[in-house]
C-alpha cells in the first residue's frame, strides 16, 4: 500500500472541524487518524473509509460541540462588582452623575407628562359605555362651492332617522344647545349649564345613576342632575322629588341623580338634563314651527347605532336624505362618531379633516425628541468619559472578561442610572403634575395602582437604559486590551464623529423648537394685535335668560341704568359680540349675481348698539331715533360691502323673500366677531328690538369696574328678582378665542426650554471633558505664551461649529413645519427672517455661555499644575 | 445530581481503562472492545463514554505524547480515579454476591465451549 492510501477522506475532517470545539480537536482528530491507520492496515481502503465515516458521525454530539467554558465567575459576584464599580463611578464624578441622572430624569418627566397628556386626549369620551356606537348627525351645506359643516340639524331629519331608518339606529335623540340656566330652590340660586333633551339621551350617554333612572325624562316635569349640583342645591338632603325652579319660568322635579361626568367628556359642562317636551310647553323655542321645516336647523341630533352596524354603511344610506326636502343648496348628512369628536374637530367638504389630533402628534414627537436629547447626553458623556474608563476595560479584558461581559456591565450600569433617574422623575412628575394640569387645562391623575402604568413605565425605563447605554457599551467594549493598557489609545477623528453627530442632532431639535415656538407666539400676537373694531374695555354682557328680563321695557331699563351714573350706555342685541348664531342666505340686492348665495352673519340690535359698542362708521350714519324710518334699515360691515360689490352701498335696498326691504344706512369698520384667525364675516346689523337675547352695558370709565357693577346690580335685582345678577365681560370672552393657541404656546415654551436646558447640560459635560482631555496641551500652550482668550477661542471653536451646522439644518426644517402650521389660519403672520437669525444667535450665545464656564476655567488654570506630573 | 450510576457501556469502558492503564486512550479502548465483543465500536462512542466518566469523576485524563500515526497529534490518556476504582469494586461485589446466590440449575444450561 502506498502512503497516499492512508489519508482519510478530507471532507469528513473538514466537516468535523467545523463542528468540534477547538480544545477537543487535537485529540479527536488524532484518535480518528490513528484508528484509520490501524484499520487501513487490516482492511480495504473502502471499508476503512466507511468506518472512518461512521466514526466521524459518531462524534457529532453536543458534548463535542460545546465550546470550552471560559473562566466563569459566579454570576452574582460579578453583578455585585458591576454595581460597586457603577456606584463608585457615580460618586467619584459627581458633576457628571448629576448631569446624567438629572438630565435623564427631566427627559423622562417630559416624556411621561406628554404620554399622560396623549393618553388623556385619546381617552376622551371613553367614559360613555356606548362610546363606539354613538354619533352626532352633522349637516354639511354647500353654497357657491363652499361647504360649511354644522352640528345643528332640523327636527324632521331626526324624525325621519327615527322612523324610516329604525333598523340602523338603537336611539335617535334631539338635544338643545347647552345653555346656562338659573336654578332656584327656595332662596338658593345657582347658575349651571344644562340641556333640554328627548328622553333617550341619558340612556345613550350611559350616565352612571346614583339615584333614580336614566329614563326619567319621559315625564316632562322631571330633571336629572349631577351629584355636585345636588350638593350645591340641597346639601346632604335627598334630592329625589325636590322641586327646582328653572330660569324663573318652569318648575321641575328631581327624578335622578348621576355621577358628575369627567372632564374628558364632551358633556362635562352639562350638569342637568331637562325634558324636551317641557321646553316646548314652556317657551316653545320654535319647535312647533320647525316640526316639518327641513331648513330650520337649530338642534343637535345624536344617534346610537345598533350593535353590529357599520357606521360608514349607515352613513352612505342616510347621506342624502335631507336633499329632496330643502329649498336651496346642497345638504349632506355625516354621522360623526363619538371617537372623533374631540380629536378630529375640523371639517372640510363635509368630511372630517383633522383638528386636535395635530397637537397629539406634535407633542408626541416633541416628547420623543426630548427623551432622545436626554439619551444623547447620556451617550455623549459616557463615550467622552471612555478614556477614563478605558484602563478599566483593559484590565478587565486582561484578567479574562469577554466582550459580552463588558457589554453587559455597561448596559447594566446604564439601566441602573436610568432607574435612579426614574425615581427622580416620578418625584418630579408628582410635583409638576398639578402645574401641568393647570397649564394644559386638564385633570390628569396618575394611576399609581394600575399595573399597566407600571408596566409601561418600567419597560420604558429599561428601554431608555438600553438605548442610552447601547453606544457606550459597544464602543467601550471594543477597545483593544494591549493598546489601552499601553496608553496608546488614540481616539481619532472617527471616534468623535458619532458624538458630533449627536450634538448636532440635539441642537437641530432645540433650534427648531425655538423657532417654532417663536412663530407660534408671533401668530398669536399677530391675531391679538388685529384691530377688533370696537372697544372691549368695561363692556359687560347679560344673558336675558328669564321672562322678567325680556319683559322689562327697553327704555325703562336703559334710563334706570343711566341714572346710576355707572353706565355710559346700554343696548340689546340678538347675539353676544363674540359669536354669530344666525347666518342669512336669502339676501339679495341690486346687481347681485343670481348664482351667488351670500352668507351674511346677522345681528338684531337696538338704536344704542353702535354707541355702546363703540363701532366706527365709515360711510353713512349710525341708527338714529331722529329718523323713524330707521326701523326698517340695516348697517353692514366693510366685508359685506365688498361681498355685495356696491360702490356706494348707503341707500341701497336689501331684500329677502317674505320680508320688507331694508335700506342700508351705514357701513361700519370690520369687527372681529368669530375667530380672530379667520377672515371677517360679512355682517348685517338690523334694527330689531324683539329679537334681543343679550343686554350689553358699557360701564363708565370714571368708576372702577367693581364700583360700577355694584351700582348697577340693584337695578337688575329689582327688575329680575328671581335670579342672580349674572354677567360676563366681553374682553374675557374675547380672550377665550386665544386660549387654545395660548395653551399650546405655553406648553411648547416649557418643552422648548427643557430641551435647550438638556442640550446645554450635555454640552456643559462635554466641554468639561474636552478641557480635561486637553489639559496638557493647554498647559504647554500657556507656557509658550498663549493668552486666556486665544485658549478660550481654541476650545470653543469646535462647539460653535457644531451649533452652526445644527442651525443650518434647523432653518429649513423649522420653516417647513411652521409654514404648514400657519396654513390653517386665514389671518396669519408671515415668517420673518429675523426669527431665524435671532434663534441662531440665541442658540450660539447660550452655547458659548455654557461652555465658557468650562473653557475659561481650563484656560486660566496654572500650567504648572497640569504639567508637573507625567 | 446523582451521576454515580453507571451505564453498561460506561462500565465496560471504565473496566477497559483499568485493563489498559497506563496506555488507555480512545483508540486502543475501542480496538480492545471490538476485539473482546466482536461488534464494531466507534471511537466517538468511546470518547463520549470517557467524557461522561470524566464528568462523573471516575477517570482522570492528561495529554500524552504525539505519535506519527496520529499525524503528530497528542492523545488523551485516561486513568481510573479512586472513585472509579470504588465504583468498579462495588459493581463487581454486587455481581459476585448475586452470582453466588443463584441456585444450581436455576439457569438453563448453555454450552460455553
Amino acid at each position: 500500500m502506498s502512503k497516499e492510501d492512508h489519508i482519510p477522506p478530507r471532507w469528513l475532517d473538514w466537516l468535523l472541524e467545523r463542528f468540534c470545539a477547538p480544545h477537543l480537536w487535537e485529540e479527536v482528530q488524532g484518535d480518528l487518524h490513528e484508528r484509520y491507520q490501524l484499520r487501513s492496515k487490516r482492511t480495504s481502503k473502502q471499508k476503512a473509509d466507511w468506518l472512518y465515516f461512521r466514526d466521524t458521525i459518531s462524534y457529532l454530539r453536543v458534548s463535542i460541540f460545546k465550546r470550552k467554558d471560559s473562566l466563569k465567575p459566579i454570576l452574582t459576584d460579578m453583578l455585585r462588582n458591576y454595581l460597586t464599580i457603577a456606584l463608585r463611578n457615580l460618586i467619584r464624578n459627581k458633576t457628571y452623575s448629576v448631569i446624567n441622572i438629572g438630565g435623564l430624569a427631566v427627559g423622562m418627566v417630559v416624556a411621561m407628562l406628554i404620554g399622560l397628556w396623549i393618553y388623556d386626549e385619546l381617552s376622551y369620551d371613553t367614559y360613555h359605555p356606548n362610546y363606539v356606537h354613538i354619533a352626532q348627525v352633522m349637516d354639511t351645506r354647500t353654497f357657491n362651492g363652499e361647504s360649511t359643516t354644522s352640528d345643528l340639524g332640523a327636527i324632521p331629519l331626526a324624525n325621519e332617522l327615527r322612523t324610516k331608518y329604525a333598523n340602523h339606529f338603537e336611539h335617535v335623540s334631539l338635544v338643545w344647545k347647552n345653555y346656562t340656566h338659573v336654578l332656584a330652590v327656595g332662596d338658593k340660586k345657582v347658575a349651571q349649564s344644562g340641556v333640554w333633551t328627548q328622553p333617550e339621551f341619558p340612556e345613550m350617554l350611559g350616565l352612571h345613576m346614583i339615584k333614580g333612572s336614566r329614563g326619567a325624562l319621559k315625564d316632562p316635569s322631571s330633571v336629572l342632575i349631577t351629584n355636585s349640583l345636588s350638593k350645591a342645591l340641597f346639601g346632604e338632603k335627598d334630592p329625589l322629588g325636590q322641586i327646582i325652579r328653572i330660569d324663573n319660568m318652569a318648575e321641575v322635579k328631581v327624578a335622578g341623580l348621576f355621577e358628575d361626568l369627567p372632564k374628558n367628556s364632551t358633556f362635562y359642562e352639562t350638569k342637568l338634563f331637562l325634558a324636551w317636551d317641557k321646553a316646548v310647553s314652556t317657551f316653545g323655542g320654535g319647535v312647533k314651527e320647525a316640526q316639518a321645516d327641513w331648513d330650520y336647523r337649530n338642534w343637535r341630533i345624536f344617534v346610537q347605532l345598533k350593535e353590529g352596524t357599520d357606521i360608514h354603511t349607515v352613513n352612505n344610506i342616510v347621506k342624502h336624505i335631507a336633499q329632496p326636502h330643502i329649498k336651496e343648496g346642497k345638504e349632506e348628512i355625516l354621522l360623526y362618531p363619538m371617537s372623533q369628536w374631540h380629536l378630529y374637530n375640523q371639517f372640510e367638504n363635509g368630511q372630517v379633516a383633522g383638528g386636535r389630533i395635530q397637537f397629539v402628534w406634535m407633542f408626541g414627537i416633541i416628547g420623543v425628541f426630548v427623551l432622545l436629547l436626554a439619551c444623547i447626553n447620556f451617550m455623549n458623556l459616557s463615550t467622552a468619559r471612555s478614556e477614563k474608563r478605558a484602563k478599566e476595560v483593559g484590565i478587565r479584558k486582561a484578567i479574562g472578561s469577554v466582550r459580552t461581559q463588558l457589554i453587559g456591565q455597561f448596559l447594566s450600569e446604564s439601566v441602573l442610572i436610568s432607574f435612579l433617574a426614574l425615581v427622580l422623575a416620578l418625584a418630579f412628575l408628582w410635583i409638576s403634575l398639578p402645574f401641568f394640569n393647570q397649564i394644559a387645562h386638564k385633570e390628569i391623575h396618575i394611576t399609581w395602582a394600575s399595573i399597566s402604568f407600571w408596566t409601561i413605565i418600567l419597560g420604558f425605563t429599561v428601554l431608555t437604559g438600553l438605548l442610552a447605554g447601547s453606544y457606550p457599551a459597544f464602543y467601550l467594549s471594543s477597545f483593544e486590551t494591549i493598546k489601552v493598557l499601553k496608553g496608546a489609545l488614540q481616539i481619532g477623528r472617527l471616534a468623535t464623529l458619532p458624538r458630533k453627530v449627536l450634538v448636532v442632532t440635539q441642537f437641530t431639535v432645540s433650534v427648531t423648537l425655538i423657532i417654532g415656538t417663536i412663530i407660534v407666539y408671533q401668530q398669536i400676537q399677530f391675531a391679538k394685535n388685529r384691530p377688533v373694531g370696537y372697544n372691549r374695555e368695561g363692556l359687560v354682557l347679560i344673558h336675558m335668560n328669564t321672562p322678567e328680563l325680556y319683559d322689562t321695557p327697553y327704555n325703562f331699563l336703559r334710563s334706570q341704568l343711566l341714572l346710576t351714573g355707572a353706565v355710559k350706555d346700554m343696548a340689546r342685541s340678538s347675539d353676544p359680540t363674540t359669536d354669530i348664531s344666525y347666518i342669512e342666505k336669502n339676501i339679495s340686492w341690486k346687481g347681485k349675481d343670481p348664482s351667488l348665495v351670500p352668507l351674511l352673519g346677522s345681528f338684531a340690535v337696538t338704536h344704542d348698539y353702535g354707541n355702546t359698542l363703540g363701532w366706527q362708521i365709515k360711510e353713512g350714519r349710525d341708527f338714529s331715533r331722529e329718523f323713524p324710518t330707521d326701523t326698517g334699515s340695516v348697517i353692514i360691515n366693510e366685508a359685506a360691502a365688498k361681498l355685495m360689490g356696491l360702490k356706494h352701498p348707503v341707500g341701497e335696498h336689501l331684500s329677502s323673500p317674505g320680508q320688507p326691504d331694508r335700506i342700508i344706512t351705514g357701513v361700519v369698520k370690520d369687527m372681529i366677531v368669530t375667530s380672530p384667525y379667520q377672515k371677517t364675516m360679512p355682517m348685517l346689523y338690523m334694527l330689531e328690538y324683539k329679537w334681543s337675547n343679550f343686554i350689553m352695558v358699557r360701564l363708565s370709565p370714571s368708576l372702577s369696574v367693581h364700583e360700577a357693577l355694584e351700582r348697577i346690580e340693584p337695578v337688575f335685582k329689582k327688575i329680575n328678582p328671581g335670579s342672580e345678577f349674572d354677567y360676563t365681560f366681553v374682553d374675557e370672552e374675547y380672550a377665550h378665542k386665544f386660549s387654545d393657541e395660548e395653551r399650546i404656546a405655553n406648553l411648547a415654551t416649557i418643552f422648548t426650554t427643557l430641551s435647550i436646558f438638556l442640550s446645554c447640560l450635555g454640552l456643559f459635560g462635554l466641554a468639561s471633558f474636552m478641557a480635561e482631555q486637553r489639559i496638557k496641551e493647554i498647559g504647554v500652550r500657556k507656557v509658550l505664551g498663549a493668552s486666556v482668550f486665544s485658549l478660550w477661542q481654541l476650545l470653543s471653536k469646535d462647539f460653535v461649529l457644531l451649533v452652526s451646522v445644527a442651525f443650518l439644518i434647523a432653518v429649513p426644517v423649522s420653516w417647513y413645519f411652521s409654514n404648514s402650521w400657519l396654513q390653517q389660519y386665514e389671518y396669519r403672520t408671515s415668517i420673518a427672517w429675523w426669527v431665524f437669525i435671532a434663534s441662531g444667535t440665541g442658540a450660539l450665545l447660550i452655547t458659548l455661555l455654557t461652555i465658557s464656564f468650562q473653557t475659561l476655567k481650563a484656560a486660566s488654570r496654572n500650567p504648572i499644575k497640569s504639567l508637573r506630573t507625567e | 445530581m446523582r451521576r454515580s450510576d453507571l451505564g453498561e457501556f460506561e462500565e465496560i469502558v471504565l473496566l477497559t481503562v483499568a485493563v489498559l492503564t497506563p496506555n488507555a486512550y480512545s483508540v486502543v479502548i475501542a480496538e480492545e472492545l471490538e476485539a473482546q465483543t466482536g461488534h464494531t465500536v466507534t471511537t466517538g462512542a468511546v470518547h463520549a463514554a470517557l467524557q461522561r466518566l470524566e464528568d462523573k469523576g471516575l477517570v482522570n485524563s492528561q495529554m500524552g505524547e504525539a505519535t506519527a500515526e496520529r499525524g503528530g497529534r497528542r492523545k488523551r490518556l485516561f486513568t481510573v480515579t479512586v472513585a472509579g476504582s470504588r465504583v468498579l469494586h462495588e459493581v463487581q461485589a454486587v455481581r459476585d454476591r448475586l452470582w453466588q446466590r443463584i441456585l444450581p440449575n436455576a439457569l438453563p444450561k448453555i454450552d460455553l465451549a
